[in-house]
């Protein structure tokens, strides 16, 4: 019997989750051994072609990471699901924007013009921007176009199940293909990761005071980090309450706070929103201009609070125009 | 129908605290009051409970403006600080909603007690027009930096 064929592609992203799937050290030969790996341009040199030349649905799973920002990225992810029986969004980037998402803040103009004209390192006296065709004597130029937002994944295309986090944890990832293999899945549009939140296993619960108060935000390079300490109670944001476990605290453990990488809990409505309940309702006033004072030591609210999940936002369509 | 600025009436969803402002919206209507018909009343049970979702809610799935209102400060709330929450999310509320391309005026933080029909009825009054001349909010706008 043949093995079934796995694919990855990627998109708008850092390549970080190349390095999760690579992370999968000694483990990733017990997947070489039970699949085939279809196509994986960072690591085969298997071209377009070839995938448009496989038969519709003959891969069993395709991995995809990154957000969608290119017209061509929009192609690709398109082609891989029509190939693909199971399309699985692969860390923050294609399940929720992700870092790049964080772009729709501007719009696309300003994103070009600042990248392109405005940036002190850039030497551009004919204020040259990239454009879609471009007429040179010799014919005609062409360029992916570049959206006017960044769209998550399943804003694209289907997407059959979600693996979170910045990167993807090795754990989950690894979980995610054994339960593709045996079957034992559930059910569709389910993220593969734990649905309790990330101060639910903090170690650091333990310190948290009974009454949390808070009297200024402290960014994390304003203080110095108390070890052991919850984040909260030393005044410095952390994503904690409204963010998905199953990351193993990764960042907390290295003495950051939590970012929110790993995306809302299933009862979460909007990330940045229900931060803004938890957050707001232990800030240490009964004044107004003091709780007034108190916000406005939160640098950048919108930023911060979806800082992994833009895209997703459910004001989306008000920070976004239509193209 | 599609809305523009001259047919235009808002949508306003409001968040009646139960003990005092949702008293005063009964009081306001059992006084035969008249105000403009543009509040959609909630009854919740405190403004502290009103989280912050259902803000963000209500603006995604088509209100214009959002209100809510509960007992008095400092010390009116039934249940003794639930207005003080209510008032420490409104606050960081209004940075966070420009951010996302919607003005703070479409959000509004109101005390109305039990007494003050004829607060309920010049607050709705007030706040529909300040909408009005807001305009509707599903325009899609330029998101600027400013």
């Amino acid at each position: 019997m043949s093995k079934p064929k796995v694919a990855f592609y990627w998109c708008a992203s850092c390549g970080g989750c190349e390095e999760a799937v690579v992370d999968l050290a000694e483990d990733i030969l017990k997947v070489v051994e039970a699949v085939d790996i279809a196509f994986w341009p960072v690591a085969l040199d298997i071209k377009k072609k070839d995938v448009e030349d496989m038969e519709d649905g003959s891969i069993a799973v395709t991995f995809i990471n990154g957000a969608i920002r290119l017209s061509e990225q929009e192609e690709m992810v398109k082609l891989l699901r029509k190939k693909s029986q199971l399309i699985v969004a692969f860390g923050s980037c294609a399940h929720l924007g992700g870092i790049p998402a964080l772009a729709n803040f501007s719009t696309k103009d300003e994103i070009l013009k600042t990248a392109y004209i405005e940036t002190f390192s850039t030497v551009n006296p004919e204020k040259v921007i990239p454009k879609v065709k471009t007429e040179v004597p010799e014919g005609t130029l062409t360029l992916p176009e570049f959206f006017d937002h960044v769209y998550a994944l399943d804003q694209v295309i289907d997407v059959d199940y979600y693996l979170p986090g910045c990167s993807v944890p090795t754990k989950l990832l690894l979980d995610a293909v054994t339960a593709i293999l045996t079957g034992n899945l559930p059910p569709k549009g389910s993220v593969l990761a734990p649905n309790k939140t990330n101060c639910d296993t903090c170690e650091r619960n333990k310190t948290k005071p009974e009454k949390l108060k808070i009297d200024r935000f402290y960014r994390p390079y304003e203080i110095e980090l108390d070890p052991e300490k919850c984040f909260l109670a030393q005044g410095v944001i952390c994503l904690g309450p409204v963010t998905r476990g199953g990351c193993d605290e990764r960042c907390i453990k290295g003495n950051m706070p939590c970012r929110g990488c790993m995306g809302p809990v299933d009862q979460v409505y909007d990330q940045g929103a229900k931060f803004v309940s938890a957050i707001a309702s232990i800030i240490d006033s009964y004044d107004e201009n003091e709780i007034e004072r108190i916000v406005n030591t939160i640098a950048d609210p919108a930023g911060t609070f979806y800082r992994f999940s833009l895209s997703k936002a459910a004001l989306k369509e008000k920070t976004l125009r239509k193209e | 129908m599609s809305e523009n600025k001259d047919n235009f009436e808002p949508r306003i969803v409001a968040f009646l605290c139960n003990w005092c402002s949702y008293t005063g919206a009964d009081l306001a209507g059992t006084s035969r009051m008249k105000y403009l018909p543009n509040v959609r009343p909630i009854r919740v049970m405190c403004s502290g409970r009103v989280d912050s979702q259902f803000v963000i809610k209500a603006f995604a799935e088509g209100a214009d403006g959002v209100l809510i209102s509960g007992c008095h400060i400092p010390s009116d709330c039934h249940y003794q600080e639930g207005n003080f929450k209510a008032l420490r999310r409104a606050k960081l509320l209004k940075r966070l909603l420009p951010q996302l391309g919607i003005e703070p005026e479409r959000f509004r933080l109101e005390w109305i007690s039990a007494a003050e029909g004829d607060k309920f009825q010049h607050v709705c009054n007030e706040f529909t027009e300040q909408i009005r001349k807001l305009g509707p909010l599903n325009l899609k706008k330029e998101v600027s930096n400013e």
